[in-house]
């Protein structure tokens, strides 16, 4: 009995041995093609057992992922191995496949000036050493960079040359012109680079003055220069007629819901006492040109009245003695008003404009000259003339 | 919603001011309590503080509306006042005019209203200025330019 259980029991274990076995050899017609760099295992024998195209090819799909994926890993335990914090990890080789490209083949970029200029001319960069000898701290040193050969900015003495003011510092000439040189050297790295990307560099946008530039390009030449304040153009004042500029780009900024209510109130209190203090000024100036026109109607139809009466009389004397002694009074009684009523003008309240004394200080001296000139008949031109 | 900028505030001003002139800031500055004008889909409201707090509850798409509504801003930005305004606009009219009985009622249907029609108008009332309608009852009706 026991012999029996014995033996049944070392049959059992050889049937389990083979059994592991079997799990771990797959037999295949084709051998399997291992990328193991990349992990990959290509088989490449025909699928004939799935060419049945029924709903039941699960199971044999399963069976043959996992034969694969069997070899696979039976590969891999023939890796060389390393430790790496107590894990055992196989050292991959170098992938085989070559992958596809993720991206698009770059384009060529433009060249530079420099490089067209050079290939125009058929320059070749020349071989350079590395490193110069230099005289003054008696090592070799590098060509260009840190610590370079001949810096000239770090020289301590320095000759005043003939022609130079002897109060300007050459220390301080020779470090500006360097920063004017390593400024320039960056703008044309950016004009190169917006060359290549075919992009505008965002400072020159219309700025190029050539006597030739159109609206637009003035308009916005115009708006640059207007946002190239400290402020950001926040404080600049406008012309009278001017919008005011859009703001572009950026989301637009508004006051909190429940702001400071009294600070709200004030401003619109503010506002309404401008407006308010606005509106009479321009009713003066309305209401005194109205005025003037009335006035000069009067005067021109006077004067008709007088030169015909002149003309009955005969001579051009009468006329012109009274036009003489007339005229002057007027402008007299005229001119001497305004000033003393021109100071308060423009700070009184609205109805001092209506009057005709206070209003006429600042237009009627400029008005009489011209209206002068409109007189039809040249005896009244003679008349002003004599005077 | 949100409260007016600089300019739309001018602007609103500017056509309020033609109906009540200086009167404007007792629209503005209240003695009874703190009002202010809030901008919510182009219309302006005029609300109270108190309100103002109790809608600001509400998510801006379904908020309809809140307090009164003076006006909306065009597309071009102008201000166009609304009859909603009225309320507040008639105790504070500068120019009113006022129109009998028998032309109110097709005045109110939008014809135009004949010299006969007129009762009362407030003197030195220029041509073109905004003014406030009144029935005989001293119930405003429209305000015109």
């Amino acid at each position: 009995m026991e012999g029996q259980s014995v033996e049944e029991l070392l049959a059992k274990a050889e049937r389990d041995e083979a059994e592991k076995l079997q799990r771990i050899t797959v037999h295949k017609e084709l051998e399997l093609e291992f990328d193991l760099g990349n992990l990959l295992a290509s088989d490449r024998n025909p699928p004939t057992g799935l060419r049945h195209a029924g709903p039941t090819q699960e199971a044999e799909l399963r069976a043959l992922a996992r034969d694969n994926t069997q070899l696979l890993i039976n590969q891999l335990w023939q890796l060389p191995t390393d430790r790496v914090e107590e894990a055992l990890v196989a050292r991959l080789p170098e992938p085989t496949t070559r992958l596809p490209r993720e991206k698009p083949v770059p384009r060529p970029r433009p060249l530079t000036r420099w490089q067209q200029f050079a290939r125009l001319k058929g320059i070749r960069p020349k071989k350079k050493t590395n490193l110069v000898w230099d005289e003054g701290s008696g090592q070799w040193r590098r060509r260009w960079g840190y610590q370079r050969a001949r810096d000239d900015t770090k020289e301590w003495l320095i000759e005043v040359p003939g022609n130079a003011d002897p109060m300007e510092d050459q220390f301080a000439k020779r470090i500006q012109a360097k920063k004017e040189r390593v400024a320039k050297n960056e703008l044309n790295r950016l004009r190169n680079l917006a060359r290549a990307h075919k992009r505008q560099l965002p400072s020159a946008a219309g700025l190029h003055p050539t006597g030739h530039q159109s609206k637009e390009e003035l308009g916005r030449a115009v708006q640059v220069a207007k946002v190239s304040t400290a402020s950001v153009g926040r404080f600049q004042e406008r012309l009278p007629k001017e919008k005011a500029p859009r703001v572009s780009g950026k989301k637009r900024k508004f006051q909190p819901l429940f702001g400071d209510f009294a600070a709200e109130k004030k401003s619109q209190l503010e506002m309404l006492r401008i407006m308010n203090s606005k509106k009479p000024q321009l009713d003066v100036t309305r209401a005194t040109n109205k005025q003037m026109r009335e006035e000069d109607q009067e005067e021109a139809a006077k004067r008709r009245k007088m030169s015909q009466k002149g003309k009955r009389k005969g001579g051009r004397q009468g006329p012109g003695g009274k036009r003489k002694g007339g005229p002057p009074s007027q402008g007299g009684t005229r001119k001497g008003g305004p000033p003393s009523q021109g100071g308060t003008r423009k700070g009184g309240p609205p109805s001092q404009g209506g009057k005709r004394k206070g209003g006429l200080g600042g237009k009627m001296n400029s008005g009489r000259p011209g209206l002068s000139g409109k007189r039809k008949g040249g005896q009244h031109q003679g008349g002003k003339r004599r005077k | 919603m949100r409260p007016l900028t600089e300019e739309e505030t001018r602007v609103m001003f500017e056509k309020i001011a033609k109906y009540i002139g200086e009167n404007l800031q007792l629209l503005v500055d209240r003695p009874d309590g703190t009002y202010c004008f809030r901008l919510h889909n182009e219309r302006v409201y005029y609300v109270s503080e108190k309100i103002l707090k109790l809608a600001a509850n509400i998510s801006g798409d379904k908020l309809v509306s809140l307090g009164t509504c003076f006006g909306k801003f065009t597309k071009t930005h102008r201000f166009r006042l609304h009859i909603t305004a009225l309320d507040y606009l008639a105790p504070y009219a500068k120019y009113k005019v006022w129109i009998k009985p028998g032309a109110e009622q097709s005045f109110l249907y939008g014809n135009h209203v004949l010299k006969s029609g007129l009762g009362r108008i407030t003197e030195n009332t220029s041509q073109y200025q905004g003014v406030v309608v009144y029935s005989m009852a001293d119930i405003p009706l429209k305000f015109l330019k």
